[in-house]
């Protein structure tokens, strides 16, 4: 349950360069980009803006502002799935069509979290939300690449443990 | 390693080899008793197990289809997962966290006691402290406890450090590392506790003990133990007389097979052991084996449970060290004046952050879950064990509709709070938050209950027959050569973590079995 699939998640620095400051870059061409140049993402099945959706959605739903958005699309990469394309097209739908009940023109286009997290309260009960949110669950912070970001260390059998190395370090107290 | 014949009828079938099955097979084996034990689970060894906590779930954890009823938070965070215990030859004794703690004398007579209570089926045990003493000498020696014997405390960790100022600042007396079957030596040749973490996960180092590396080899050293690894019990079956006497299983390869039994002893843990007995409904028992008192699956209990975190303004780093080496016991007393009767325990934990993620608010999202996280490094963490009342109500039955893997109708695990089991955690948590916050946490969460991992009573002990299923000896009241020898007999659930009594039992149960097939009498 830990191996996530990580092809498709490549370093496209060219494909980037240029793009103004923000937000995801859909480029159109089945990619979406970091504005850095930090990462990008080919999609396959579903669109560059279904993608950014869910993206954002991940990002709103377990918001860590010291996590980079590269690891939020690790987690919601295996949406772009054949199986799971219209499950998506369906869910995105009901989305912006609350938030455009909101006065949004979509939800990616509310600009405030706050906003944002509104729309979302609105169909946190549906399965859509929760197909997304429990799929996170693993999918975000079971990645031990995040550990370090969080301060978590993993295994430390490997190591010979904290009996020599600060099981009891706490200097505070 | 012994084999037996499917056909040989002198032997004792143990079903499940944790606490009470792996132990009762040892000492039944060491006394020249004849045994074959079915484990559903396979084998997996210190070399096998794995540091990462979704990825040790995944080897070790119970995952056959259950469903869930009631008002517990459970049934609607993990519908399908009610219980957090293991499938594995050693079961749950994997899994624990070693905490070894005896039933205070008051606690084995809940009715005398407590009185009685509305809703609650409380019933006192048919056994007492006097009685249990010697046996948990013997099982404090065998698991190595600490803080028992001349076996000296484990060294308190940043998760115990944090604990223990905040439970002295309050006034608590009784709070130490624990009484853990957690070597803080060399014993019995296994290391001593690394301080690795993980003791979730299975111990690498051997330093917590389990059956599946200590009585299971032991065991089967003697040449009186077969155990049968991957084998899942179906039905028990008995004759005319209603005697039992063979238990029908599926093996590795699903091929159904008929071991023969003298003696069937049921150790598939609370919500296995009742199911067995009630799939094994036959035209003489048709509710189900052994139970003629109707209370086979009735009066599961899971401890009163919950966990506080706290964050602090400094780093903590909780998951370094022993997961479970620290325990205030000054709640654990008889005062109602509190609002509830019995009391609890509250004993230090620590999760990794995939499960924190999974288990701190589950269903939780958006800045007041995540900022939690964001302050992982600087949290601490506690666990609450109290005493939960018995009631009829709760209990396993089998689902109407669903089945298996093997075409077996799978348990509901149905379970209302008492009102006396939430004043009770209601309690704790305020007591686990004002230990943290005189510590200076900057914020605390009250965490509702995991998916149950101390499961216990439904095939209770009993004096009467109409009481309960079992006797003092485990021996079912109804069918004389059958036993239940885990947690599912014991009547009531008390405060403490409930492995260190099921051994207790176990090993005394076994002294029992032999002296009764010695004299014949079974």
């Amino acid at each position: 349950m830990t191996k996530h699939d990580l092809r498709g998640l490549t370093r496209r620095q060219l494909l980037s360069r240029g793009m103004a400051a923000g937000t995801l870059a859909i480029t159109g061409a089945g990619f979406i980009a970091a504005p850095n140049a930090a990462w990008a993402l080919e999609v396959a099945v579903i669109s560059p803006e279904q993608m950014a959706t869910l993206l954002q959605m991940a990002r709103d739903i377990y918001p860590h502002d010291k996590v980079p958005d590269q690891y939020y699309a690790v987690a919601v990469k295996g949406y772009d799935a054949e199986d799971r394309k219209d499950m998506v097209a369906a869910g995105i739908a009901e989305l912006d069509s609350a938030a455009k009940a909101m006065g949004h023109a979509s939800y990616l286009a509310a600009g405030w979290e706050e906003d944002r997290v509104k729309v979302l309260q609105s169909i946190e009960t549906g399965p859509f939300f929760q197909t997304v949110r429990s799929g996170l669950v693993t999918g975000l912070y079971n990645q031990k690449e995040v550990w370090p970001i969080f301060g978590y260390q993993g295994e430390s059998f490997s190591q010979g443990g904290y009996i020599e190395r600060g099981f009891n370090d706490i200097y505070w107290l | 390693m012994a084999t037996f014949d499917l056909n040989d009828d002198s032997v004792v079938v143990i079903i499940g080899t944790g606490a009470g099955g792996g132990v009762l097979a040892n000492e039944l084996a060491q006394k020249g008793v004849k045994v074959v034990a079915l484990e559903a689970g396979g084998r997996y060894l210190p070399e096998d197990y794995i540091n990462d906590e979704w990825e040790s779930f995944g080897q070790l954890a119970w995952l056959d289809a259950r469903t869930t009823s009631g008002d517990w938070r459970v049934a609607k965070d993990f519908s399908g997962l009610p219980a957090w215990i293991v499938k594995a030859v050693g079961g749950t004794t994997t899994h624990w966290a070693g905490a070894s703690l005896r039933f205070q004398d008051h606690e084995w007579k809940a009715l005398s006691n407590y009185g009685a209570v509305e809703g609650a089926n409380l019933l006192d045990w048919p056994i007492d402290g006097a009685e249990m003493a010697p046996w948990y000498e013997k099982a404090e020696t065998k698991l190595g406890v600490t803080r028992t014997g001349d076996r000296a405390g484990l060294p308190g960790n940043n998760n115990y450090l944090v604990f223990e100022k905040g439970a002295k600042a309050l006034g608590y007396t009784e709070v130490h590392t624990g009484r853990m079957a957690i070597n803080s030596a060399d014993y019995d040749g296994r290391l001593a506790c690394q301080q690795t973490g993980f003791c979730f996960q299975g111990c690498k180092w051997g330093a917590k003990w389990s059956a599946a590396y200590t009585d299971i080899p032991a065991g089967e050293a003697t040449g009186n133990l077969e155990v049968r690894d991957r084998s899942h019990v179906a039905k028990i079956l008995h004759d005319e007389s209603g005697k039992v006497t063979a238990v029908e299983y599926f093996d590795k390869d699903g091929v159904k097979q008929t071991q023969k039994a003298r003696i069937v002893c049921v150790a598939g843990n609370t919500i296995e052991s009742p199911r067995l007995l009630l799939n094994s409904a036959s035209e003489m028992f048709p509710n189900g084996l052994a139970n003629s008192s109707d209370q086979v699956g009735r009066n599961y209990m899971r401890h009163v449970t919950g966990s506080v975190y706290a964050v602090f303004d400094k780093p903590v780093k909780m998951w370094r060290g022993t997961t479970m080496a620290g325990i205030m016991q000054d709640e654990a007393i008889h005062k109602p004046d509190r609002g509830f009767v019995g009391g609890y325990e509250l004993e230090t934990l620590a999760l990794g952050l995939p499960f924190m993620a999974a288990f701190l608010n589950p269903g939780g999202w958006g800045r007041s879950f995540t900022t939690a996280l964001d302050s992982y490094e600087n949290m601490a963490g506690m666990w609450i064990v109290g005493e939960d009342m018995p009631q009829t109500t709760n209990r396993i039955t089998l689902h109407p509709e669903q089945k298996d893997q093997f075409g077996l109708a799978i348990p509901n695990v149905h379970f209302d709070d008492h009102p006396n089991d939430i004043a009770m955690r209601n309690h704790a948590y305020q007591q686990g938050i004002a230990m943290y916050e005189a510590v200076g946490a900057t914020r605390a969460f009250p965490t509702p209950p995991y998916p149950s991992t101390h499961n216990l009573g439904t095939n209770r002990m009993s004096e009467r027959p109409e009481d309960g299923v079992c006797n003092k000896w485990g021996q079912t009241h109804d069918i004389a050569n059958l036993f239940i020898s885990d947690g599912s007999q014991f009547t009531t659930g008390a405060a403490e973590n409930p492995t260190l009594t099921i051994v207790a039992l176990a090993i005394r149960q076994a002294d029992h079995i032999a002296k009764e097939m010695a004299a014949g009498t079974i």
